[in-house]
């Protein structure tokens, strides 16, 4: 049966909560403002916590099964983040408390800020972006102010691999930026000779992400950035596969001169299903000025007997502020205390883990499914899901029909650049017997793709809600739920 | 996979169809194979408009991926076809026929020398399916 609406649950009058007497005179409201038709659901505290128990159970998660969702570096998240995100000096501050009084909450986005720049190299950080995606924009504006403030308006082109996240180009195009794009050469790299055909003084930035959405390090990463950088252009650092590098390497040490982090993939804080994300920003020493802002520095140095006092600043040419108050705060809290728990042989150990995991799915399945890049890869390998000799199967068949071995799908479809492409980002958190399963899995749908096509096309079998009809979803959009309304 | 032999191609997957001054664009059978189900068409350029050789005119996608649709040589558009706003899935159908994406007029025909013909379009495309 499936799960009812919650419109569809409880009774007239049925409430969660007995309000207590008012206490204060009650107002009659202007008749202009009092409604007869409100259809709120009205049911039990336990009727509304069964209805939305039931949903999650719909749900994949990491914590029911493997979630080797490529780009998304969907790792565990450490049950300690979520004791420190709560302690009540933080889960209780107010952002607009004096910085004297959140003294404790300052000192972790300071601590944080210190740690991303070590992390990646850079000069200074902002903690301010909300999300990956605003990363970007934070990255991207601060490009754009720092060419301005040089006088150099006529740089107005930024290019992009063709294996780029869309987030890339839409946000050079937001940010008033022509997006070129840049082919990917034979072994998966950024084509070298076509990114110095386009290094002039109209260009902006390069936006690279590396290792690349294909998994793979960019070979000639150096060459691309010294090209750059060499006709006055800038390089934003796309920080989506950080995972794959910390510890290892650092993108400042390369040349980027702006990266985000996504706090929700690399630093375990949560993923999806709203997050929230978190993004910040690190960059070189040439646009710490440009950071959004508030950050937070050292006001006066520490003695023996009392530690530094803390306080906002704002760097002087700032883009300004991108979010309200500072920034996903509970989630610097939550990275503040992977960090803290991992050390810097810890944060070595998830890069190199992450790799091997990557490395190990990618030579067990390598027979079986055609890897079309292939060299070694980083944390996560691109597979194509089609054999030319079971024309009817495709990458979206086989993605249904892992659900049925309990497998979230890996990311499909993406990379463009690949055909019919299974991206698949194991994360240094499973362990060999997870991953040896899930190798199992795929070796027994590449056999019954070719056995047994009709089992893939119509996957999954075992779940509650079977295929879903994406097409009539997308041409007939329906976002509203009709609520029924007394008559 | 259908190659007519009356319209020429790009190595974008766009075809022309040409009518004397004037001719017609739209996308190739192999590309929308390769897009599958399409589920939203929209023009970036309206009639009256010059559009060179290589730019966007328009944008198509489907439950995979979504992708610019290029201009295969230096025209004026005419008219596009509004109607596969509400029937996207004539691309799918009649990629050739019912379902052309824009009429335009020749503004500099010599580029349709560049383009593939019937032949070399489904070499490429073949080489591509390999």
């Amino acid at each position: 049966m499936p799960e009812p609406l919650i419109y569809d649950l409880g009774a007239p009058g049925r409430t969660g909560v007995n309000m207590p007497a008012p206490d204060v005179p009650l107002v009659d409201l202007p008749a202009g403002l009092v409604r007869e038709n409100l259809p709120l659901p009205e049911l039990s505290e336990l009727e509304a916590l069964r209805h939305l128990t039931r949903l999650s159970q719909l749900n994949h998660s990491i914590l029911t099964g493997f979630y080797p969702l490529g780009s998304c570096t969907m790792k565990y998240n450490p049950i300690v983040n979520e004791e420190t995100a709560r302690l009540g000096g933080f889960a209780h501050a107010h952002p607009l408390q004096p910085a004297e009084m959140m003294q404790g909450s300052l000192a972790v986005m300071y601590h944080l800020q210190e740690w991303l720049k070590e992390i990646g190299g850079f000069a200074a950080v902002s903690l301010q972006p909300a999300a990956g995606a605003q990363g970007e924009l934070a990255g991207v504006l601060m490009i754009r102010a720092y060419h301005a403030s040089r006088g150099e308006t006529q740089r107005n082109k930024v290019l992009i691999p063709d294996s780029a996240h869309g987030t890339n180009p839409a946000t050079s195009a937001m940010s008033g930026y022509r997006v070129v794009e840049i082919p990917s050469d034979a072994r998966g790299n950024l084509d070298l000779e076509a990114l110095k055909a386009e290094c002039d003084d109209t260009l902006a930035a390069l936006m690279l992400t590396n290792p690349n959405t294909l998994g793979l390090f960019e070979e000639q990463v150096q060459e691309a950035i010294e090209a750059v950088h060499a006709a006055g252009g800038l390089v934003y650092g796309d920080g989506a596969n950080m995972n794959a590098l910390l510890g290892i390497a650092r993108p400042g040490d390369l040349g980027v001169d702006v990266l985000h982090y996504n706090l929700h993939k690399t630093f375990t804080t949560p993923h999806g299903g709203g997050g929230p994300g978190s993004g910040p920003v690190g960059v070189a020493a040439h646009l710490a000025d440009f950071l959004p802002g508030p950050i937070v520095g050292i006001e006066e140095e520490g003695s023996e007997e009392m530690g530094p006092v803390y306080g906002w600043h704002q760097p002087p040419k700032s883009i300004g502020r991108l979010k309200a108050f500072h920034g996903q705060f509970g989630m610097h809290v939550r990275a503040f205390t992977y960090i803290l728990m991992q050390g810097a042989e810890g944060l070595r150990s998830v890069a190199e883990h992450a790799v091997l995991n990557g490395n190990y799915l990618r030579v067990k399945l390598q027979g079986a499914y055609k890897v079309p890049y292939d060299r070694v890869c980083m944390h996560e390998v691109v597979l194509e899901g089609r054999w030319a000799d079971a024309p009817d199967i495709h990458a979206l068949d086989i993605a249904k029909r892992l659900m049925d071995f309990g497998f979230h799908p890996p990311t499909n479809y993406f990379p463009l650049i690949v055909r019919e492409a299974l991206m698949i980002e194991p994360t240094e958190t499973e362990s060999k017997e997870v991953l040896d399963a899930f190798v199992d899995a795929m070796l027994k749908i590449a056999e019954e793709a070719h056995t047994n096509p009709e089992l893939l096309q119509q996957a999954p079998h075992t779940t509650k809600y079977g295929r879903m009809d994406e097409v009539k979803a997308a041409r007939q959009l329906v976002l509203c739920c009709e609520i029924p309304r007394e008559q | 996979m259908k190659y007519p032999s009356d319209v020429k191609y790009t190595k974008n997957d766009e075809w022309v169809r040409v009518e004397g001054e004037n001719a017609t664009v739209g996308i190739s059978d192999y590309a929308q194979d390769q897009l599958s189900d399409i589920v939203y068409v929209d023009f970036s350029a309206a009639p009256g408009a010059n559009v060179a050789q290589g730019a966007t005119f328009a944008g198509v996608e489907s439950v995979k991926a979504a992708a610019d649709i290029y201009m295969p040589v230096d025209g004026e558009v005419i008219e596009v076809n509004s109607a596969l706003a509400q029937k996207p899935e004539a691309i799918n159908s009649d990629p050739y026929g019912e379902a052309w994406l824009a009429k335009v007029k020749l503004t500099n025909p010599a580029q349709l020398d560049s383009l593939m013909d019937a032949a070399a379009y489904e070499a490429y495309c073949k080489e591509r399916s390999a």
